[in-house]
C-alpha cells in the first residue's frame, strides 16, 4: 500500500525519563532505537512497547547505524567513542569500543556492502573503519569546520560528508581522496554580531535513481543564539552539482535535523525549532512543501520504518512520536 | 552624580598613592588631601610593581556548566565531560584543556548568586559591584582602579576596553570619577580613533596650534578652573600622548612567533594586545569575547566559542607568569550572569544568575583556590554564596586598594565599593 503523506497522524507515543535526541528503526523493523540526554540508548520493541536500556557512553549519543545483517548496532557519542553492540541482546553489553575522534562524533554510516563504517566529528575529520573488527582504515582530511553528516553512495565507492560551513565533500573510498565538493553555502551563516558560525549540512540523502542529492539544514539564521531560523532542503543535480531546488516552507521556524527520501519519491524532513516540531513533505518539482504536520513537541531526530508507513520522531518532552503515513482508519485496524 | 571637584582643591591631584597602603586604615577614611608624596625611588619601584588588571568579559553570559563548574552525568550536565586541572581536586569542563594546565595560577568563585537575569543589569552589577538603583550611577571597575592605581608617570589612559567591533572612542563609564578615568575603546583591537595627524596638517602647524591652545587654557584656568575644564585639558594632553605613543597599540610590533602562539583569531590577537598594553603600563585592560547568549544550541556554540577562548587565554596567563607580571596583574574572567542548569528544548540554556562562577587569578589572589560550591546538579548554591559586591571588594583588596575608603566627590563621601559587602578572604593570597 502506498503511503499517503497528507494523512500523516500520530498513532502512538513512547516515553522515556529524559529528553530524547535521535532515533533509528532497526533494519528488520522490529525495534526502534532512541538516544537521550541521560546518555542512554533505548531499544523499544514495537510489538509490545517493552524497552531495554544500553549504557556505555560517557556523553550524549547522536549517531546510530546497523550492520548489513542487522545484528550489530553501532553508536557514536559526544565522548569521542564508537561502540559496537549486539542489537537484540536481552542485556546488551558493548562488543567493542573505539576512541575514534577528538570530540563529538555527530554522524556515522555503514557502507552498502556492510564492510565499512564512516564517522564524522567535531575534529573536522572523516574516518573509515572496518566494521567487522573496528580497526581504522582511512582518514579523510579537508573539512574546515565540524562534520555534521556522512553518507555512503549506493555504489559503495564514494562517501559524502557535510559540514558546518555548508560544504559537502565527495570522497573516493578506496583512494581516501576527495573527488569534488558540492557547495551548500545556503545552509551556513556567519553572524558577525554574535560572532558565530551556524547551520551546517545536518542531513544527506540520495534519490533512488542516484541523480539528485538532498541536503537539509537551515537558512534565514538572523539570530542563531536565539533560535531564529527556518528549515530548508537543497536539491542538487548529481552530475552537474547545480542546485535544482531550494525546498522551503512557510510558517515554520526550525532546522531540518534529518531528511529522508520516501520510496514513493517525495522528500520528508523533520524540523525542530521555536515554532515546534514538524514533519514536512516536498515533491521534486516544487519549491514549497505540499504538506506539513505539527507534532506534539519540537523534534530532534526522525526515521522512516522499512515499511514506508511508520515514522518515528524524538522530542525534548521525553517522548517519541510514532506517526503513520496513512489514513487514521487504516491505522486503527492495525 | 556629577564630577565637580572644585578648583583650588587638591582632589584632582589624588593619585594611587593615596589609595595604597591604606588597607590597615579603618572604614570611613577619606581620600584626598594627603600631603606626603613618595620619593623618586619609591615612584620607580611603584612603576615596576604597579598593579594592573586584565578583565575578560564573556559577553552574553558564559555557561558555568560548560566552563568552571561542570556537572557531567547529571540531568543538567549536558554532553561535555570534566577534566582534571593542574590543581589536584579541581575539575573544569573539557572545553578548556589549555586553561586546565594553568589552573594553578587561577582561582574560582563557584557560589555566585546575583539573582539577576538581565543583560544590562548584570553587566552593570558585575562591573560596578553594586545593584543598579534609580538615579545613581557608579564607576566601573576599570575607572575605580585607574583612579586608584594610575601612576603620575603614566601618560597613557589607564582604562582601555578592547572590543570585537565598533569604531572606538571614549566611553561614559567613570560616573562621578570624571572623564579622565572613563575607558577608551579599541574597536576591533585597532589603535584609538583619530590618533593620527591629518596629512594636510604639518607637524609645525600642529605644534603651533597646540601651543596656542595651551596658552589659552592656562589663562582660562587661572580664573575659572573646574573639573570639566581639567577634563578638556587632560583629554587634549592625553590625545597628544596617544599620537606620540601610537605604537603601544600596534600589534604588528609583536614578534611573528608570539602572534603565532596566540593564534590568528581576533580573540587571540586581543589577548596578545592585552599583554602588550599591561607591559606598556596600562592599568586596566578589558577584553570582550562574544558571544555566549546561547538560548539555542548552547553546546555547539560553547564548543565554538570556548574553543576560541581557551588556548589564547591560557597562553596569556602563562606568559604573564613567565615574565614576572602575573604577581602584579589581576586577571578576571567574568560574565553578566551564568546560564540555566535546565537545558531547554533547543539544546539551549537561558539566563541564570542564581548559581554561577567567576574565574580570577594573579595579583593578590590565592592561586588554586576555590570558594563556594553548587549542589549536585548546579541548581543552587550550596556553600559560600557571594554576590557581585563581594567580588568587587575582592578585586580591590587583591590590588592593594582599600574598598572601605571613600572618594570625596563634591564634598560627599562615596565608598569605593558597596559597604554592604566584604572581600572573599578565601580567595585572597
Amino acid at each position: 500500500m502506498a503511503a499517503d503523506a497528507k494523512q500523516v497522524h500520530l498513532a502512538k507515543s513512547l516515553t522515556h525519563t529524559a529528553p530524547l535526541i535521535n532515533c533509528r528503526f532497526d533494519p528488520s523493523g522490529q525495534y526502534l532505537f532512541a538516544t537521550a540526554e541521560d546518555r542512554a540508548i533505548i531499544r523499544w520493541k514495537l510489538a509490545d512497547g517493552s524497552k531495554v536500556i544500553f549504557k556505555g557512553h560517557d556523553s550524549w549519543v547522536r549517531g546510530l547505524a546497523f550492520s548489513k545483517d542487522g545484528k550489530t548496532l553501532v553508536t557514536s557519542g559526544f565522548d569521542d567513542t564508537l561502540i559496537w553492540w549486539p542489537m537484540a541482546a536481552d542485556k546488551p553489553e558493548p562488543i567493542r569500543k573505539a576512541t575514534a575522534h577528538k570530540g563529538w562524533i555527530r554522524a556515522i554510516a555503514v557502507s552498502p556492502d556492510g564492510a565499512l563504517l564512516a564517522s564524522g566529528g567535531n575534529d573536522r575529520v572523516v574516518k573509515i573503519w572496518n566494521m567487522a573488527d573496528g580497526k581504522p582504515v582511512a582518514e579523510l582530511i579537508g573539512h574546515e569546520l565540524d562534520v555534521y553528516s556522512v553518507m555512503f553512495h549506493p555504489d559503495g565507492k564514494h562517501l559524502l560528508s557535510g559540514d558546518l560551513m555548508g560544504q559537502i565533500r565527495q570522497w573516493d573510498v578506496a583512494g581516501a581522496k576527495e573527488v569534488r565538493k558540492f557547495d551548500a553555502k545556503d545552509l551556513h551563516t556567519y553572524n558577525s554580531g554574535q560572532r558565530v558560525h551556524f547551520g551546517g549540512v545536518r542531513s544527506l540523502a540520495l534519490t533512488a535513481d542516484r541523480k539528485q542529492l538532498i541536503a537539509g539544514g537551515l537558512y534565514k539564521g538572523t539570530n542563531p543564539l536565539g533560535a531564529v531560523h527556518e528549515p530548508i532542503i537543497l536539491r542538487f543535480e548529481w552530475d552537474s552539482q547545480k542546485v535544482l531546488k531550494k525546498h522551503i516552507t512557510t510558517g515554520v521556524k526550525g532546522v531540518i535535523w534529518r531528511n529522508v527520501i520516501h520510496p514513493d519519491g517525495f522528500v520528508m524532513g523533520c524540523s525542530g525549532g521555536s515554532s515546534g516540531g514538524y514533519l514536512i513533505f516536498w515533491k521534486a518539482g516544487e519549491d514549497k512543501a505540499f504538506h506539513k504536520f505539527k507534532m506534539q513537541d519540537t523534534a530532534r531526530g526522525m526515521d522512516l520504518h522499512p515499511d514506508g508507513i511508520q515514522v518515528a520522531a524524538t522530542h525534548w518532552n521525553r517522548k517519541v512520536s510514532l506517526c503513520r503515513l496513512e489514513e487514521k482508519s487504516n491505522s486503527k485496524k492495525k | 552624580m556629577k564630577c565637580d571637584y572644585a578648583c583650588g582643591s587638591e582632589d584632582h591631584l589624588i593619585a594611587r598613592r593615596q589609595f595604597l597602603g591604606g588597607v590597615a586604615t579603618g572604614a570611613g577614611a577619606v581620600l584626598g588631601g594627603l600631603g606626603a608624596f613618595a620619593t623618586p625611588e619609591a615612584v620607580a619601584k611603584m612603576t615596576k610593581d604597579q598593579k594592573r588588571v586584565i578583565v575578560v568579559r564573556m559577553a552574553g553570559g558564559l555557561s558555568q556548566l560548560e566552563s568552571w563548574d561542570p556537572k557531567p552525568g547529571t540531568d543538567t550536565g549536558g554532553p561535555f565531560r570534566s577534566i582534571p586541572t593542574s590543581v589536584p581536586g579541581i575539575r573544569i569542563s573539557e572545553l578548556l584543556p589549555h586553561t586546565a594546565k594553568v589552573m594553578h595560577h587561577l582561582a574560582l568563585a563557584r557560589g555566585i548568586n546575583t539573582r539577576n537575569g538581565d543583560h544590562g543589569k548584570g553587566t552593570y552589577m558585575m562591573l560596578t559591584g553594586r545593584h543598579r538603583t534609580p538615579g545613581q550611577t557608579h564607576p566601573e571597575l576599570g575607572a575605580v582602579v585607574a583612579r586608584g592605581l594610575d601612576n603620575d608617570s603614566l601618560t597613557l589612559p589607564g582604562h582601555i576596553k578592547v572590543t570585537s567591533g565598533g569604531s572606538g572612542g571614549r566611553n561614559n563609564d567613570a560616573a562621578y570619577l570624571g572623564p579622565k578615568y572613563a575607558s577608551i575603546s579599541l574597536g576591533g583591537g585597532k589603535p584609538p580613533a583619530y590618533t593620527e595627524r591629518p596629512k594636510d596638517v604639518t607637524e609645525a602647524a600642529a605644534k603651533n596650534q597646540n601651543q596656542f591652545r595651551k596658552q589659552a587654557n592656562d589663562r582660562f584656568a587661572q580664573r575659572r578652573r573646574t573639573a570639566e575644564t581639567d577634563a578638556y585639558v587632560q583629554s587634549f594632553e592625553q590625545a597628544q600622548e596617544l599620537m606620540r605613543q601610537r605604537d603601544v597599540f600596534d600589534l604588528s610590533k609583536e614578534s611573528d612567533k608570539d602572534r603565532e602562539r596566540y593564534g590568528k583569531t581576533q580573540f587571540g590577537e586581543h589577548c596578545l594586545l592585552a599583554r602588550r598594553l599591561v607591559e606598556k603600563g596600562i592599568t586596566y585592560v578589558q577584553v570582550t569575547h562574544s558571544n555566549y547568549d546561547t538560548h539555542n544550541e548552547n553546546f555547539s556554540f560553547h564548543f565554538e566559542q570556548l574553543g576560541e577562548f581557551d588556548a589564547p587565554f591560557a597562553t596569556l596567563v602563562a606568559d604573564l607568569a613567565a615574565r614576572g607580571l602575573l604577581e602584579h596583574t589581576l586577571i578576571v574572567v567574568l560574565s553578566e550572569f551564568g546560564r540555566t542548569p535546565r537545558i531547554n528544548k533547543y539544546y539551549g540554556r537561558d539566563h541564570w544568575g542564581n548559581a554561577w562562577s567567576v574565574c580570577m587569578g594573579g595579583a593578590g589572589i590565592a592561586r588554586g583556590a576555590v570558594h563556594g560550591a553548587t549542589n549536585k546538579n548546579g541548581t543552587a548554591v550550596s556553600d559560600g554564596q557571594v554576590d557581585a559586591g563581594h567580588l568587587f571588594h575582592t578585586y580591590l583588596r587583591a590590588l592593594g586598594l582599600n574598598p572601605r575608603r571613600n572618594f570625596k566627590i563634591g564634598g560627599q563621601k562615596i565608598p569605593l565599593a558597596d559597604p554592604a559587602f566584604e572581600p572573599i578572604k578565601e580567595l585572597l593570597a
